[in-house]
């Protein structure tokens, strides 16, 4: 499959630049300083102080899946070698899923690596491991989503500053529906919340509680916007 | 090979290209030519399914490039103006990474990699990173990912661009090499290039193909016979002075068409530069009758006939004010750089 090859490669960029590494350390030590300061207040359960790892750790994910997701097509545009996925014999579609689980893949990898944390409040305190599977869960559910959004901002500019922009007021626009949804009468208040990225949808799985409508909302996300993706890069074919 | 039958290809309300229409055989080498917005690298962007056209039908091995893209790009290897290289990866990584994205099959994609570094010469620099190769070598590394899925089809847009002298003539020689194996659409601007790599010609303007054939038949359908170049010492008097007496001398030379003053081809005074039409080759009668009227012959020259053929193919339909924008423009360009002239229109003006 033409999508794996294109995933390999951009894997191998970003484990040979500095910058998959630098945004990955920047992440794990952000998320690593909030939950030593979170950890020092000795009043809070261990599955309170479980659930504020996993809130914490969804921002460092969100920012760095912009962060990583910025350069899959902007770069490959400014640089020129777009044009040697887009005159080989594959789709659209590959390209964009190529893209996807490279990025996707390093912040997972990212999200992995924050395993320790977690299991220090397991060995020490009183959580399930359903708690942290589930946890997991959403912040990998919520790493793709906002990998797709960044990989389709990526797609609709030539650069990457401008690429992280866009990726981010999508992003921020997303998560701020909570605070619409607060603003609205009802039904639309449901409606809003149910669309926003983080608030309603993230906290269930920040408490160890898995709901698969949340799933599949964030299945549904990921899945729009490489949709968007792979028409944005069909469309420029007509330009 | 190819066949386009009225191709339009629109960017937003701008046409780039159309109506095209031409053919092209297998095993054919063909030079697309013409000045920069003609529309060339859409003609071959269009060719190798990297842009869609507008209107139109373009087929290449008999499928066309709407209805079956991605058999169309298994057939075609393209190199744009800019080569699409990673800097980040050694020479074996991006041909391997290239012939991979082109169906080469796993097991063989180390021989095909190995031919076509031996084929373009870049063995030597294979575990290099791309981004510490030269222009040349990466120009090279250009046409290996071209043509490392061994296409039916090669597209090359401007593959001499930014290259040496040492670099062209092993560049010229790299497409060459290409001739028989592969069908070949070359584009650029440098006139000699395509007459020295090309069996056939197309001249493009404006979207449109001008002129198709050999440089031969260019030549037979033109009827403009050819150029010479004429370097004078005007011994005090003007250039214009020098002109009209070389005018009278020429009068009665029976080939000669138009005697044409052009900005001194040599930096001093009492220098004039004239380029004289001609039917037929006269160069010895010009050259007797300019001596029996008492000119000095700095030089005297044949100019580049595929020269004098495009530029006679661009000033078609073009008024008198073009003409002279384009040679006060000429003008001007040899000035900053301070090159000698021989022609009135040089590579670098029609770039």
């Amino acid at each position: 499959m033409r999508a794996l090859v294109i995933a390999r490669r951009e894997l191998y960029a970003y484990l040979r630049s500095p910058l998959g590494s630098a945004i990955i350390a920047a992440a794990l030590l952000v998320d690593g300083i909030l939950f030593y300061f979170a950890s020092l207040d000795t009043k809070r359960l261990s599955a309170q102080l479980l659930t504020q790892f996993f809130y914490d750790s969804s921002a460092a994910t969100m920012v760095a899946g912009l962060l990583l997701s910025m350069r899959l097509l902007a770069e490959e545009r400014q640089a020129g070698t777009i044009t040697l996925l887009n005159t080989a014999p594959i789709r659209d579609r590959d390209i964009v899923i190529g893209k996807f689980v490279s990025s996707f893949g390093m912040l997972t990898l990212m999200n992995l690596l924050t395993a320790y944390m977690p299991l220090m409040v397991y060995v020490r305190g009183k959580v399930s491991v359903g708690h942290i599977l589930v946890g997991y869960l959403g912040m990998i559910l919520l790493g793709a989503a906002v990998t797709a959004i960044g990989l389709f901002a990526s797609s609709l500019a030539r650069s990457q500053v401008v690429a992280v922009i866009v990726g981010a007021a999508l992003v921020a626009s997303m998560i701020l529906l909570w605070v619409v949804a607060r603003a609205v009468d009802p039904p639309f208040n449901t409606f809003f919340s149910g669309l926003a990225l983080h608030h309603e949808n993230y906290r269930p799985f920040m408490v160890g509680t898995l709901q698969f409508d949340r799933v599949a909302y964030y299945l549904m996300v990921t899945y729009f916007f490489l949709l968007s993706a792979t028409k944005v890069l069909e469309a420029r074919r007509w330009r | 090979m190819i066949e386009i039958q009225e191709l339009y290809k629109y960017y937003g309300d701008r046409r780039a290209i159309g109506p095209l229409s031409t053919q092209i055989g297998q095993g054919e080498v063909v030079g697309l030519l013409g000045l920069n917005g003609a529309g060339k690298t859409t003609t071959l962007r269009v060719l190798a399914c990297d842009l869609l056209p507008t209107s139109g039908s373009v087929r290449v091995a008999g499928l066309d490039v709407v209805e079956r893209p991605d058999e169309v790009r298994a057939k075609v290897g393209y190199l744009p103006d800019r080569p699409p290289l990673y800097d980040d990866m050694t020479v074996h990584e991006y041909l391997s990474y290239a012939a991979r994205l082109r169906n080469v099959p796993v097991n063989k994609v180390k021989q095909r990699v190995s031919d076509v570094q031996e084929l373009t010469e870049i063995g030597d620099v294979t575990n290099q990173l791309i981004g510490s190769l030269s222009h040349g070598f990466k120009q090279r590394v250009g046409i290996a990912q071209a043509i490392v899925h061994g296409p039916e089809l090669v597209v090359l847009d401007e593959p001499i661009s930014g290259l040496d002298p040492v670099q062209i003539m092993e560049m010229r020689e790299l497409v060459r090499g290409l001739r028989g194996a592969h069908t070949v659409v070359v584009s650029s601007h440098i006139l000699t290039e395509i007459s020295e790599t090309c069996d056939r010609i197309l001249v493009i303007k404006d979207g449109r193909i001008a002129w198709s054939g050999t440089e031969t038949e260019l030549s037979a359908t033109l009827k403009q016979g050819m150029h010479i170049a004429l370097t004078l010492r005007t011994a005090g008097a003007s250039a214009e002075a020098t002109a009209s007496k070389a005018r009278s001398a020429l009068s009665g030379v029976s080939s000669v068409r138009e005697v044409e003053v052009l900005e001194p081809a040599e930096a001093g005074e009492g220098v004039a530069s004239l380029r004289v039409a001609v039917s037929s080759d006269v160069r010895e009668e010009v050259g007797k009758s300019l001596i029996q009227a008492g000119i000095g012959i700095l030089e005297l020259s044949r100019e580049k006939e595929l020269e004098s053929m495009f530029l006679e193919l661009l000033e078609e339909g073009e008024d008198s004010a073009g003409r002279k924008r384009r040679k006060k423009k000429h003008a001007d360009e040899l000035a900053k750089s301070e090159a000698p002239p021989a022609t009135p229109a040089t590579d670098k003006e029609l770039s």
